[in-house]
């Protein structure tokens, strides 16, 4: 089936079989291979993107349902001369990651959280977050992340001064 | 394990009709047909394998199917609302409880109210609710329209009374002047292990039986002015839960009794 669908603000087309999930479309039809797939059934959050800037589990879809849609990746949030989003550099400068699998779901679930919550407690974001799962990093340095990234403050946050 | 769904056709309904119409056409055909609506509980069973319908039926694209309207102290709620318009609409302030205790953010804004219902579980935080307020359903199939009591729906766990070729188009939730809602899951989002809802005189359970359990015994006593105490030591009484994986059978027994305790004390019965 053909589909047409902005991703990251491109118009793309695609042809695809109906049952190819949106997160495969991104991943091997237009090569955006930082939407990752970790469990494939909805459950650990790893292939999250924005669908008309709302959340959904990128494996959950199918590419067909996306027509018309606009869709983010992790590909889309830094800046187009490739500084990094403000969130991407909090989960740096917070240990907010360590293998680095779950972070694209991490980053786009935090991202709607601040756009939602602007500024969360602690207890909000882990509440927020909870559909994202890490098994590296023991979570506090996420929440770290999040949190500083809600209050860019240099010098506090160890956000750089950009 | 496979974790991809086998091919199947796709149909984008434009209207309910058209869904209706695509549904009675498979059927004729010997076809199973799947209503395609938020995914959130069939595109896991797809990608399991758990489930291969020949043709999915997409309905998100059905104007009018995600109006909510409150009409003298029903909130009406379109089949394909999401459970994150749910959480945040004000007129029904048990249902925007619930909401909030289903699934993560990113399930919420997808996932939809009849798609829960229809979907049958029994640990499911809408079904539960359903019961409980004495919510009914609006149901269109090829013969037409008919409305049935939501607790009608569940025969059993991920079954329920719906034909092949029908479709829930609304689900209307009486507002209960006085309510309660408990839950507990291991991690916040997580199925429900036991639900507790109390609305106005109705006791409704979910996670101890194939199917959400109403108490009579229960309701009897709150009718009568019982104490949280009282109304909970009747419905323990009636409990059979079954114990699995994630629960045995005492500790559900013991939260269904902590959490219904709770549930009740919101509601503002005496301790």
């Amino acid at each position: 089936m053909k589909v047409e669908l902005t991703v990251n603000g491109e118009p793309v087309r695609l042809d695809v079989e109906p049952r190819r999930t949106l997160a495969d479309a991104l991943r091997e039809d237009l090569s955006l291979t930082g939407t990752h797939l970790g469990c494939e059934h909805g459950v650990c959050g790893a292939c999250t993107v924005l669908v008309d800037d709302e959340p959904a589990r990128a494996c959950l879809m199918f590419a067909v349902q996306a027509d018309g849609a606009s869709v983010t990746t992790v590909e889309g949030i830094e800046s187009p001369d490739g500084q990094l989003h403000p969130l991407q550099e909090a989960f740096v400068a917070h240990h907010g990651l360590q293998c680095g699998f779950c972070t694209p779901g991490m980053l786009i679930s935090a991202l709607h959280l601040l756009r939602t919550h602007p500024e969360p407690s602690r207890e909000t974001i882990r509440a927020e977050m909870s559909g994202n799962i890490c098994r590296c990093t023991g979570y506090a340095g996420i929440v770290d992340a999040i949190q500083a990234a809600a209050r860019p403050c240099p010098g506090e946050s160890g956000l750089p001064a950009h | 394990m496979p974790v991809k769904p086998a091919p199947f056709e796709y149909l984008r309904a434009a209207s309910v009709d058209e869904a209706v119409a695509a549904l009675a056409s498979c059927g004729a055909d010997g076809r199973e047909a799947k209503i395609l609506a938020g995914g959130q509980s069939l595109v896991p069973l797809l990608a399991l394998r758990m489930a291969r319908p020949d043709v999915l039926v997409d309905i998100n694209r059905v104007a009018d199917l995600s109006d909510l309207a409150l009409v003298n102290g029903v909130l009406h709620v379109g089949a394909l609302t999401r459970h994150s318009a749910l959480a945040t609409q004000t007129d029904h302030p048990l249902l925007a409880e619930a909401a909030r205790w289903i699934g993560h953010p990113a399930i919420r804004s997808r996932g939809t109210a009849a798609g829960s219902l229809a979907h049958a579980d029994p640990s499911a935080e809408l079904s539960v609710v359903a019961v409980a307020c004495g919510a009914t359903v609006s149901v269109v199939g090829p013969g037409g329209v008919r409305s049935a009591p939501a607790a009608d729906l569940f025969t059993g766990p991920l079954m329920s009374t719906l034909a092949e070729d029908e479709l829930i188009t609304s689900v209307s939730f009486p507002v209960p002047a006085r309510w309660g809602f408990a839950e507990f899951a291991r991690r916040h989002g997580d199925f429900a292990l036991v639900t507790a809802v109390v609305a106005d005189g109705a006791i409704a359970l979910g996670g101890v039986s194939a199917v959400p359990m109403r108490s009579a015994a229960g309701e009897r006593l709150l009718a009568g002015g019982g104490s949280v105490g009282e109304v909970t030591a009747a419905v323990c009484a009636e409990l059979d839960p079954t114990g699995d994986l994630h629960a045995s059978a005492p500790y559900r027994r013991a939260l269904a009794v902590e959490l219904l305790g709770r549930a009740l004390r919101q509601a503002g019965v005496p301790c």
